[in-house]
């Protein structure tokens, strides 16, 4: 039974070679990488599925007893955003045939598509600290590989940045991961939280905390440690770009709140304030950047950051409600950013130019794409009865409920810019008099590309109106991570 | 024994952080090679250095040599040898086609 949780690992790194092996068949690969993602998201809910009824599922791989060999623990939280991810997955793959070019389906898309989807989920499902860097490793090289397919001069340009970034943050992890180790003298991360409360000097500990938080706020792109990601993030084809902007900041956040709920939360006066200020500044810094430019790729690219803020801001508030908002929202800006990304992509293809002072009147000839457009907005921004909305207001709550005003109000006035970013778009890229479509031949294509996205949109309006089914599941989840003694019992099994 | 190690990282550290901030690009990876291997000798440094002792702990067997550290060097190594030959490419490539390999006219701006 207890296998059942690495399959959501085995299954893309499998099809990632096997990929590898026909990359030259288009159709092939093609039909058989849609094959692969379904399978991959049914699987993952039938897991889903029986953790939410039986509880967590552990796997000591090689029958080695838990704080000696590398767990994999699938518990609710983890098995939530890897159902998420393949969901992403699975919307990724039909989005592909349309945007990339013969060359860039060749030249092993899918192979490292794949092996991007066995690495997130590794690094959700990973019981270990420093297999958790490994799983980093692995998303990495594959998210190396995806950002220079095409060979572009610019693409090249930003992705030396984007690999250096990244290259130094993950030797800052390991280096981290060995002062850890020299005071706790474990890696698994149960025995850590069962250590770290025994530790005489706990300042040590909280140092070592922060350092942590330096490398996953560097991935999860934390104010100052934003600046590296709006270029990297929007050079490569569109559908590449919608999978680094929902899953790999995602994977920084995952980390932040995995560790500083289970081991780091001995100093949470220090730790958890900083996190407030600097989910503040996010947010703020993220929504100027997007109202700074008329790339609307870049516009995109930049309202990842202020998202990145308002999960920082449930878990520098540490209660129950604040969690559960950090991961609704967790889980709803997953689905949004690919959503966007994927419309962005066809906006930009059907308009021949990402410049949004060239563009104008597109709803005439585009209607589908406007419209859908203009929904994702309102998601984005959180307007009710829409899925952002419910993950706002419960971040916003369990701000109230701790007296953080000043957290509060920066979150609605970003809130608000987030809209008017949005909607500048709307206005100058959609409205406007009716002109000649720049690219009639392309209309059929970007109608193609619309769909994967209006999926995504319908999850996400299904997750705001139906946010009383899934509630109780975010709450569970919020629960078993506030009281970290549940995962160590779990793991260890005294 | 561990303070003249962890020295020596220290000093790798700096050389490396030295060499990432310059504008070369062939530096910079130099750089981050010099930092991978602070870290690693980092990460020995941590576990205790001993010798002579055997890396298992069973019964009647007093002091024992941690065999953790060295296993995670050697992963660690792995990845950051394939990082550094994957940069080396894409800096080749990139200042090939940039037809320039200094940072600082590698910077671009919103429109391209």
């Amino acid at each position: 039974m207890s296998n059942l949780v690495a399959l959501p690992i085995i299954l893309p790194l499998i099809a990632g070679i096997l990929m590898a092996f026909i990359h030259k068949r288009t159709k092939v690969v093609r039909t058989l990488s849609q094959v692969f993602a379904v399978l991959h998201f049914l699987m993952v809910g039938f897991i889903f599925l029986q953790v939410k009824n039986n509880g967590s599922i552990i796997l000591e791989t090689g029958d080695w007893a838990a704080p000696y060999g590398i767990i994999l623990v699938g518990d609710l939280l983890s098995m939530t955003l890897v159902l998420t991810t393949s969901v992403i997955g699975v919307a990724s793959v039909f989005f592909a045939p349309q945007s990339l070019s013969k060359q860039q389906e060749e030249f092993y898309f899918y192979s490292f598509f794949f092996l991007l989807i066995a690495g997130v989920s590794g690094a959700f499902l990973t019981g270990d600290l420093f297999n958790l860097f490994v799983f980093f490793e692995v998303l990495l090289m594959a998210s190396y590989g995806l950002i220079v397919l095409g060979n572009g001069k610019v693409q090249l340009r930003e992705s030396i940045k984007y690999v250096l970034i990244n290259l130094f943050s993950s030797m800052l992890f390991v280096t981290t991961i060995s002062f850890l180790y020299s005071v706790v003298g474990t890696v698994n991360m149960a025995q850590i939280a069962e250590r770290v409360r025994e530790v005489e000097q706990q300042g040590i500990l909280t140092t070592i905390g922060i350092m942590f938080f330096f490398v996953f706020a560097t991935k999860a792109a934390v104010f100052p440690l934003y600046y590296w990601l709006p270029r990297p993030y929007i050079s490569p084809n569109p559908v590449v770009s919608a999978l680094f902007g929902a899953l790999l900041t995602k994977v920084g956040v995952y980390s932040i709140l995995r560790t500083f709920t289970l081991m780091f939360n001995q100093d949470v006066q220090l730790t958890h304030t900083l996190f407030i200020y600097l989910a503040a500044l996010t947010m703020l810094f993220g929504v100027i950047g997007a109202l700074s430019t008329n790339n609307v790729k870049l516009v995109i690219a930049y309202n990842i950051i202020p998202a990145v803020g308002f999960m920082l801001m449930g878990i520098g508030i540490f209660t129950e409600t604040a969690i559960s908002g950090t991961i609704y929202y967790l889980v709803h800006d997953m689905i949004i950013k690919a959503a966007l990304f994927f419309l962005v992509g066809a906006l930009v293809y059907v308009a021949g130019t990402s410049d949004l002072r060239k563009m104008g009147g597109l709803i005439h000839h585009h209607p589908l794409l406007a419209w859908l457009f203009f929904i994702a907005s309102l998601v984005l921004a959180g307007i009710p009865p829409f899925s952002g909305f419910i993950g706002k207001l419960l971040l916003l709550q369990g701000g109230l409920s701790q007296d953080e005003l000043m957290i509060v109000i920066v979150a609605l006035i970003s809130s608000l810019l987030i809209l008017f970013s949005m909607i500048r778009i709307f206005i100058r890229g959609f409205w406007g008099e009716k002109q000649e479509d720049p690219h009639p031949e392309r209309k059929w294509r970007g109608l193609k590309m619309t769909f994967p996205a209006g999926v995504l949109l319908a999850l996400s309006i299904l997750l705001g109106v139906g946010a009383e089914w899934f509630y109780p599941t975010i709450q569970s989840i919020s629960e078993y991570l506030m009281d970290p003694q549940l995962y160590i019992d779990s793991v260890l099994k005294e | 024994m561990e303070i003249l190690m962890a020295v020596l990282a220290g000093i790798l550290f700096t050389t490396g952080i030295y060499n990432l901030l310059q504008k070369q690009l062939l530096r910079i990876i130099i750089g981050t090679g010099l930092i991978s291997h602070g870290a690693h000798l980092f990460i020995l440094t941590m576990g205790e250095l001993k010798r002579g002792a055997p890396p298992i702990l069973t019964e009647g067997v007093e002091g024992y040599t941690d065999p953790l550290p060295q296993a995670l060097i050697l992963t660690s190594i792995v990845i950051s040898f394939g990082v550094t030959s994957l940069l080396l490419v894409l800096a080749y490539r990139a200042a090939q086609v940039n037809g320039t390999d200094n940072m600082e006219q590698l910077r671009g701006n919103d429109y391209e």
